[in-house]
């Protein structure tokens, strides 16, 4: 009896170990894509085309990556904020200018929004806008080149949050500052805030033909924080939708301070009023200098230059053009639906996610349905413009996009998820696991009134054990969800540059079909181009010398040169003769304080060196071109100050 | 000669006219790294790229091999041929014109000539181009020349060389098969004729 028992309960033992020992491997398992034909769905054949563009901005690499969806694979770094050693971006004389700024030459930025042009609220493939949040900026990137094209300086601002996003036809795009400061800027006390600090809604024309960009006119707004922002369309065309928080006007541990109100607002803006305003002249003649840098394809040179001065509109003498629409609590997202009807606010320590009604809003406007002002902006009672609220959607709401088919996904940083939801009826009906803590998302079209509504793309801020661990400093991770179901399905995760925090996704026809190959020589305009080995020459100016250099396969011209002085100023001017796609020189000088060049078929740039010491230098083409890339290399002979080694060249001598 | 054959050798001329406006010959090169292949277009005045810059990228590749550049401007040929295309036009109207049977057979042996040495031609300046290699050329793989076909295929090293003719060259074969026909077609109806005359003089008897 006694030792039935006893093996009754070694055998209990045995079942209760088993299965601890399972529960403990089930739960140290990650969470693996749940669907056996996932690989099926992002395979992308080698040799084949993905079927849509990703830009990722890359936050704080300054940088915006362009992947492939579904492969996930990363196609292009695309270099905009931050210098780029890679191929001489922000260092070559033809592209420093594109980095100044009126705090001088600024080699890194934090890029945070990418925004594709669009035609008809429907993204159209011409250009990139991406905003910098560090040094208020705004870029445009050519989609033709894949290269940064101009960048413009935004003014009156103290960090460019809520940006670059344009309207319907890209006939604006916009510019937020995130930290109210004193406009214009001047030495006060920081704890003059409520008096002195201000926002600063930044109009930004864009033009049609070349894309250029300038500031048409800004606002004067409450001093708050602008976080995101998002055009109307459709039925609200004309308007514009800035989230803010730290309407508490806290200036120091804003985590407590800027969280106490339970509600605070998404701005609307009447953009079509203050154009009327700005040409009826209401607008005030304000102080505001920036650079505006843009990037002559013609002569190859960044173009920069310093403009003065801003039309400002002051919102209390232009009624009719903000109104306040008090939404819980810190939103991010200010997101408008594919029918331009629905605002959805995201408030980050929010329990609901409140979703606007355009007509509403307009309703109460008419009715003056107001609960009072702040600095004579009318506030909207929230009863009066809400269309509905989705319970308990999950904790810590960010940034909500659209598939076209009447579901709204909304991301959940603290419960790191995706939330899907029905527009109309408000309910929650899915729910998708992030890895982890999720950020922004994105569906390709998926702000714009015709989504691809096929994939959602998760960007996640925190990595942890999702790939081979490199030590502290990880990559952050973007998650490839299908969203053709019912339920999401989540395909593919891989890690992502620096910090993106928002994408944009657009076919891939629309980007390819006005690629460039090559940059034609007989287009290139450079006021130092040699378009031919023969004018190869080395010229002398006092102590400023000029290297006039080809690069063709495989050979520089000239590649021996002698007579270069210790306290020179050499400026090579080097030009890729090759007419040939994807045929590229390099090119890098031993010693040389400078970084290398990459040069496109085409293309003409210059490296600037001052020789320190005496002796022979190197130099070679350090982009594998050819066969004989090997020999693709020469000798700078460099003398004493003092010598009297004349100047000589050549090739093959 | 006939009406139909008049009008013949007339399209026969008219065809040549098409040589001004598209290419002879087609040279096609192909290799791992140009998916997308290079290709050549031999006119009768002029060579240029399948695309705008291939000239340009072949010759940059054939230094590699020690091969001369192809510039068009050091070809006479290219100089001389718009002229005989057009004199083989205008005498050919003149024959359809003043309906001079006689001078067909000329005009065909012309015709022949040309096309004849026109090839021979091609084919030298492919002999050349493939053998007399620079010394110095930094390629040098005992016993390769790099002469590509007249018609047909070849590997040269990592280059697949096509070479066909181009619409003009059809064209141009077209034009001179027509010539053919009507020289055969004249040969007969003149000994039909003959054969006629003849009964009647029997009947006549």
């Amino acid at each position: 009896m006694f030792s039935n028992w006893k093996r009754a309960g070694v055998k209990i033992a045995l079942v209760l170990a088993v299965g601890i020992v399972f529960w403990w491997g089930c739960s140290g398992k990650k969470e693996m894509a749940g669907s056996g034909d996932a690989a099926s769905k992002v395979y992308v054949a080698p040799g084949s085309y993905d079927e849509f563009y990703a830009f990722l901005s890359g936050g704080f690499s300054g940088q915006v990556a362009a992947y492939g969806l579904p492969s996930g694979r990363l196609l292009r770094v695309i270099p905009v904020f931050a210098v780029n050693p890679e191929n001489g971006y922000g260092y070559s004389e033809e592209t420093k200018g594109m980095f100044n700024s009126t705090h001088g030459f600024i080699p890194w930025d934090d890029s945070h929004h990418p925004e594709l042009s669009k035609t008809d609220d429907v993204p159209d493939g011409r250009w990139l806008f991406i905003n910098s949040n560090n040094t208020p900026r705004i870029a445009r990137i050519d989609l033709s080149t894949f290269r940064t094209a101009e960048i413009l300086e935004i003014p009156n601002s103290g960090g460019n949050h809520a940006s670059p996003f344009a309207t319907e036809n890209t006939e604006y795009v916009v510019a937020a500052t995130r930290f109210s400061v004193p406009i214009p800027d001047r030495d006060v006390p920081i704890n003059s805030f409520k008096e002195n600090f201000k926002g600063t809604l930044t109009f930004v024309k864009v033009d049609q033909t070349s894309g250029n960009m300038d500031i048409a006119f800004q606002i004067l707004a409450p001093g708050f924080d602008y976080d995101l922002s998002h055009a109307g369309k459709g039925p609200s065309s004309g308007w514009f939708f800035f989230s803010t928080y730290n309407t508490e006007q806290a200036h120091t541990l804003l985590e407590i301070n800027a969280s106490q109100k339970d509600k605070d607002f998404i701005l609307a803006v009447n953009w079509k009023k203050a154009e009327e305003y700005v040409k009826q002249g209401k607008a005030k003649d304000w102080d505001g200098e920036y650079y505006h840098n843009v990037f002559n394809e013609s002569t190859q040179m960044a173009e920069s230059n310093l403009k003065k001065g801003v039309k400002m509109l002051i919102p209390s003498e232009c009624p009719g053009l903000l109104y306040l629409m008090p939404c819980p609590k810190s939103p991010h997202g200010a997101d408008v639906d594919p029918s331009g009807e629905y605002i959805v606010g995201g408030g980050k320590l929010a329990t609901v996610i409140p979703v606007f009604s355009f007509s509403k809003m307009q309703k109460a406007i008419e009715a003056k349905a107001f609960d009072g002002e702040v600095e004579g902006i009318p506030v909207l009672k929230y009863d009066e413009v809400i269309a509905g609220e989705v319970k308990e959607p999950g904790l810590g709401p960010l940034h909500t996009e659209f598939d076209g088919k009447g579901f709204a996904y909304t991301s959940h940083f603290v419960s790191s998820e995706i939330v899907k939801w029905k527009i109309g009826t408000w309910e929650v009906v899915d729910r998708m696991p992030a890895y982890y803590s999720i950020g922004h998302l994105m569906i390709p079209g998926g702000d714009s009134r015709q989504p691809w509504g096929k994939y959602v793309l998760a960007m996640n801020k925190i990595t942890k054990d999702r790939y081979l661990p490199t030590g502290p400093e990880l990559n952050q991770s973007a998650q490839l969800i299908d969203i053709t179901g019912d339920k999401m399905k989540l395909l593919l995760d891989f890690p992502t540059v620096g910090e993106p925090h928002y994408a944009q996704g657009i076919a891939a026809e629309l980007v390819t079909k006005h690629q460039k190959k090559i940059f034609d020589i007989n287009e290139n305009k450079h006021p130092h181009v040699t378009k031919s080995e023969k004018d190869a020459r080395v010229e002398r100016k006092g102590n400023e010398v000029r290297v006039y250099m080809t690069a063709a396969r495989s050979h520089f011209s000239p590649d021996n040169i002698e007579g270069i002085k210790v306290g020179d100023v050499v400026y090579f001017h080097v030009t890729n003769l090759e007419q040939d796609w994807d045929i590229a020189h390099g090119f890098a000088i031993k010693g040389g304080d400078n970084a290398e060049l990459l040069l496109m078929p085409g293309e003409t740039l210059t490296y600037r060196w001052t020789p320190k010491k005496a002796g022979i230098y190197p130099f070679y083409c350090t982009d594998f071109c050819s066969a004989l890339h090997q020999e693709m290399q020469g000798y700078i002979r460099v003398s004493a100050a003092n010598a009297n080694v004349p100047i000589s060249f050549g090739t093959g001598k | 000669m006939k009406r139909q054959s008049r009008i013949l050798i007339a399209t026969a001329s008219l065809l040549l006219i098409g040589l001004y406006f598209t290419p002879l010959w087609w040279i096609k090169l192909d290799a791992p790294q140009y998916p997308e292949g290079l290709g050549l277009y031999i006119w009768i005045n002029q060579i240029t790229g399948e695309n705008p810059n291939d000239l340009q990228t072949i010759n940059g590749l054939n230094h590699y091999i020690g091969m001369k550049h192809i510039t068009p401007e050091s070809i006479p040929e290219l100089t001389l041929m718009p002229y005989i295309v057009g004199f083989l036009i205008l005498s050919g109207l003149c024959i359809t014109i003043l309906n001079k049977r006689n001078w067909l057979a000329v005009w065909i042996g012309s015709f022949l000539i040309v096309l004849i040495a026109g090839l021979v031609d091609f084919y030298l300046w492919e002999y050349d181009y493939g053998h007399n290699l620079d010394p110095n050329a930094p390629i040098k793989v005992p016993g390769m020349t790099y002469q590509p076909p007249l018609i047909g295929t070849k590997q040269l090293l990592n280059m697949r060389t096509t070479s066909l003719p181009y619409i003009g060259g059809v064209l141009a074969g077209l034009s001179f098969l027509l010539g053919i026909v009507v020289w055969f077609r004249e040969k007969r109806a003149n000994i039909s004729t003959k054969d006629t005359k003849n009964e009647n003089v029997l009947v006549a008897h």
